[in-house]
């Protein structure tokens, strides 16, 4: 099991590109934390998720 | 107004301890519009020593409606605008501005000085690249990210997330501009002055944890 914005998922072995794609994320107004670090958005398709993987996706959206 | 009136006056509300830590830090603000202008006037009233502006943008008739400027502002840089407001709120601020559109290049050498960021962009996408940046630079920097602040929903909904120990987030993480909701000062300023007060929060408790280490 791992944890994504806070919820058990079954994401263990998928790509971080994969969970983004599942979630439907836009890659462009993302930041992706795995275990309190941020993942570069090149290694979204190499990095594959682990059991106890602590992830945060934080999704922007305009104005300020 | 002399500078030790403004001190003693700022430590009688603060006390000595915290103030010394405001007068010692330094924040930088990157996006100078309703967001950034009034988070900058928070800190500016706070005391904090040091500010950083950073903005390409010149102010315009449409920004007065929520942001930190004023009508004879208008055609003027918007880093030399809110400088000069700032220093009319505190006399004895340091101000360090920047009129540049910052990119993910810029992120690094702007930024190496300052204790704490503030990401106060427009745009999604360059609120993302900047979180991207400081989070792979400066992991041990302090950053204050905001989203979802338009229209005029319910002013509880903006709150602060704490995604990790150098990382907030600020905002109610749905209202977005592009959905034509608009925005309205009242709402952007709730948010900037979450952004604000978790600055202050961390200045004056983050030093606490280092004093007690020495």
């Amino acid at each position: 099991m791992l944890i994504i914005n806070g919820n058990e998922s079954d994401f263990a072995g998928k790509t971080v590109k994969e969970m983004i794609d599942f979630f439907q994320y836009e890659e462009r107004t993302i930041a992706v934390e795995v275990n309190e670090k941020i993942l570069p958005k090149q290694e979204f398709t190499a990095y594959r998720l682990q059991d106890g993987d602590c992830v945060e996706v934080v999704s922007f959206v305009g104005g300020g | 107004m002399q500078k030790a009136d403004w001190q003693r006056a700022l430590c009688a509300r603060h006390g000595e301890k915290t103030q010394e830590k405001f007068n010692r830090a330094s924040v930088a603000i990157c996006g100078l519009g309703g967001l950034g202008s009034h988070i900058a006037i928070g800190l500016a009233r706070a005391g904090i020593g040091k500010l950083l502006l950073i903005d390409f943008d010149q102010v315009e008739l449409t920004n007065l409606h929520r942001q930190g400027y004023k009508p004879s502002q208008i055609g003027r840089k918007k880093t030399e605008a809110l400088k000069e407001n700032l220093l009319e709120i505190n006399p004895f601020l340091q101000v360090e501005v920047c009129e540049r559109y910052m990119q993910e290049a810029d992120v690094k050498e702007l930024l190496a000085e300052v204790d704490v960021v503030c990401e106060a962009f427009d745009r999604a996408e360059s609120k993302a690249m900047l979180v991207n940046a400081v989070r792979e630079f400066y992991p041990q920097k302090v950053l204050v990210a905001s989203s979802g602040m338009a229209g005029f929903g319910d002013g509880n909904e903006i709150h602060t997330r704490k995604i990790n120990a150098h990382f907030y987030l600020c905002g109610d993480e749905r209202s977005d501009v592009n959905d034509g909701i608009g925005l309205v000062s009242a709402r952007v300023m709730l948010c900037a002055s979450h952004v604000a007060l978790k600055v202050l929060q961390i200045i004056k408790d983050g030093m606490d944890k280092g004093e007690q280490e020495e």
